[in-house]
């Protein structure tokens, strides 16, 4: 225990850091090849410190069990409950979106698929499965969980996943179920949600033997919200004209407040990035070296295409400067409030965009198409996020109709690129573009 | 009168091709089966059109349709917006075009100047596309032309429940199998055609006038049925085969912004 603690501690605060000041140094005396003039601003700087980040993030990962206690948690699961008592958290979402900008989801899901989970599942669930069972990944090694940690505020299928997690590693499944939410949240729904964080509490203290902490979750909620400010003016930047950086670079810099929200080095990254963001604006640098028109991205992102996309859309002048999937991580910013740290989180997770009804959704796209000054809206119809696509087609006719922007469909999937018809997703976005000049 | 421009339009089952005058008129064209190398064939297009009417090396050329980054023109644009642009010189007005080609059913929206205003495609499959239908009637054994006149000669509509290319398939066999009759059999198909480009259209506003273009509406008996499915009936465009390479002409060309009186639709 005291051995694995150590290679824990100083893969995290010796190794790590040794290693990634040697990369910067070999990526310093290499000689730089003149960039070649794309549609691409200047590339933002964060952007070393965000691998940095999460490199380290993921190498002291491999050392976490046997170390301290190690939970996996779907990206909606309250996990400030979870910080003061010590736990390495894992987001196999995050993971899985790691995999599929890497490509490598394919030979996961078919793993999954042999065993005979369907192919219609969602890629992440079929990526990670396949990844525990196969035990490949791309970060060296994932931690084998003492708790798991699902919370269905993002949709139903994380339940059936983690169940079957935690037959294979047959370790404790913490389930947080919200309720829908029609409207506004109902005081019972947050009653009923508290009451489940209330356990959660006694399941972590029974699994770490470490007695419950008011003070530190106190102090990680302030974490927290603060950690959300800082991202959604980091969002906001994108207001500006031109925006200072893309919706896709915003895809990449959100891994943070995803799966580091509720520490201080989560916070520092962001105050950074936020820095350079103002900084860009003050001397008119944008994401896109011509920006013609601002376009909005619904739905999470084609993951391994991301590149190639923004190249299209930036060789035309179109900049995604805002998406919805983003915003998801700067929304709760409102509800958390450390001062009753329970139940404003039990009202934050419920009141996720992926639990609140299409009116809810209606209005978060009045909002971006004004305040970010919207051209057109691409709706990506993403075949593993059911809870996410269901409603687009009558979404789509709203935002045509009400607010009298270009809109546009297209079917793919955001881990799988089995699911991704490249000819006809293209000729799509080219007849969209066209529209525009 | 001299070519202009000459537009190509290498689809996924033709590849067409049209010379068009400054009156924007077609003076040449041409419809093919497409073949594996379309770079070389498009050329041979080209060559072809420009000896036709005697046009120099300098007539631009702008290519549509799937293989249009393949053929070497001076413009590639999508089929979607050529569509419109076609389409839109025939009517000369706002409109919902239905476009079944070999590969995509396209519902666009034209606006007044004939640009897209909105656009609803098929789902990533054969699923209500032309190719449906070839598949399907190739397997009974009877020639696309004679299809209309089958459909058009019965009274009787079998029911046939998918429009998935591979599951219409056993479908259709196993509803030989119980005796079926062959021309009701097609006219089911048709319907079920209709009912899945129907429900495409029927995202798009319902109040304008609705053309129908792309190889099928060759095919009378598929466009009655989408009359039956949308409650009136699409009119089909002077050569629907060859809008895509006539809109992709005109936009290299940059002629005739107005209809031409000669192109009126031809009523149903």
């Amino acid at each position: 225990m005291i051995t694995r603690r150590l290679q824990y501690e100083l893969a995290g605060r010796a190794v790590g850091p040794l290693l990634l000041t040697i990369e910067r140094w070999q990526k310093k005396l290499k000689r730089r090849q003149p960039r070649r003039e794309g549609p691409f601003g200047p590339p933002l700087e964060s952007t070393q410190k965000l691998k940095e980040l999460m490199s380290l993030h993921y190498l002291q990962g491999r050392y976490a069990d046997g170390a301290v206690p190690v939970a996996w948690i779907t990206s909606g699961f309250p996990v400030e409950m979870l910080r003061p008592f010590g736990f390495h958290v894992v987001y196999p979402e995050n993971h899985g979106a790691l995999c599929g900008a890497r490509r490598m989801i394919p030979e996961f899901a078919e793993v999954a698929e042999k065993e005979g989970y369907s192919h219609d599942l969602c890629s992440y669930a079929r990526g990670d499965i396949g990844s525990v069972l196969s035990g490949k990944t791309p970060v060296g090694r994932l931690p084998k969980p003492d708790m798991l940690g699902c919370c269905t505020n993002i949709c139903q299928t994380v339940l059936y996943w983690y169940r079957s997690l935690a037959k294979y590693f047959d370790v404790p499944l913490v389930l947080i179920d919200t309720p829908y939410v029609y409207g506004e949240s109902q005081p019972h729904h947050i009653d009923y949600v508290r009451d489940q964080l209330d356990e959660l509490t006694v399941t972590a203290s029974k699994i770490t033997g470490k007695p419950a902490n008011s003070e530190t979750l106190h102090e990680t909620l302030q974490l927290a919200r603060e950690a959300a400010e800082l991202w959604a003016a980091c969002l906001a930047t994108g207001k500006n004209r031109p925006s200072p950086w893309t919706g896709f670079d915003g895809f990449i810099h959100m891994a943070p407040v995803v799966a580091m929200r509720g520490t201080e080095e989560c916070n520092a990254y962001y105050r950074m990035l936020l820095d350079e963001l103002n900084d860009r604006i003050a001397r008119g640098i944008g994401g896109i070296r011509n920006e013609r028109y601002r376009l909005l991205w619904d739905n999470l992102p084609i993951w391994y295409k991301i590149r190639e996309l923004s190249s299209t859309f930036a060789e035309a002048g179109c900049n995604f400067v805002c998406t919805t999937y983003t915003n998801v991580w700067a929304d709760p910013a409102k509800d958390l409030d450390p001062a009753a740290p329970v139940a404003s989180m039990a009202r934050a997770y419920s009141n996720i965009l992926l639990n609140r009804d299409l009116n809810n959704r209606m209005r978060i796209f009045r909002e971006m198409v004004r305040d970010y000054q919207i051209d057109g809206v691409v709706l990506h119809s993403d075949r593993s996020c059911k809870p996410y696509s269901v409603g687009q087609i009558d979404l789509k006719r709203l935002i045509t109709e009400e607010l009298g922007v270009r809109t546009l469909l297209i079917e793919a999937d955001h881990a799988d690129p089995r699911a991704f018809s490249e000819e006809q997703v293209e000729t799509r976005l080219q007849a969209f573009i066209e529209g525009f000049t | 009168m001299k070519a202009v421009a000459i537009g190509i339009d290498a689809g996924s089952t033709t590849c067409k091709g049209v010379a068009i005058n400054s009156n924007a008129e077609i003076i040449a064209s041409l419809v093919q089966p497409v073949e594996p190398l379309i770079e070389v064939q498009a050329q041979r297009c080209i060559a072809e059109l420009r000896q036709r009417c005697g046009a120099g090396n300098n007539v631009p050329v702008a290519a549509t349709g799937y293989g249009r980054k393949r053929v070497g023109a001076d413009r590639a644009i999508t089929e979607i917006t050529c569509h419109a642009r076609g389409a839109f010189h025939h009517t000369g007005k706002a409109g919902v075009l239905i476009d079944v080609g070999g590969q995509d059913t396209k519902v666009i929206h034209v606006g007044s100047r004939g640009e897209v205003v909105d656009f609803a495609m098929n789902d990533k499959c054969a699923a209500g596309t032309g190719r449906f239908l070839e598949v399907i009637v190739q397997r009974l054994g009877v020639s696309l032309e004679d299809v209309a006149k089958r459909v058009e000669g019965t009274d009787r509509i079998v029911k046939v429940s998918s429009t998935c290319t591979v599951f219409a398939e056993s479908e259709v066999v196993s509803l030989l199998a119980q005796g079926e009759p062959l021309d009701g059999i097609l006219r089911g198909l048709h319907t079920a055609l209709a009912n899945r480009i129907g429900a495409l259209a029927g995202r798009l506003k319902p109040d304008v006038d609705l053309i129908m273009s792309g190889g099928v509406a060759l095919n009378s008996a598929m466009v009655k049925a989408l009359g039956t499915t949308l409650g009136r009936t699409p009119r089909v465009v002077p050569q629907p085969q060859l809008v895509g390479a006539l809109g992709a002409a005109l936009l290299v060309s940059f002629v005739s912004e107005v209809p031409s009186p000669s192109s009126t639709p031809v009523p149903m």
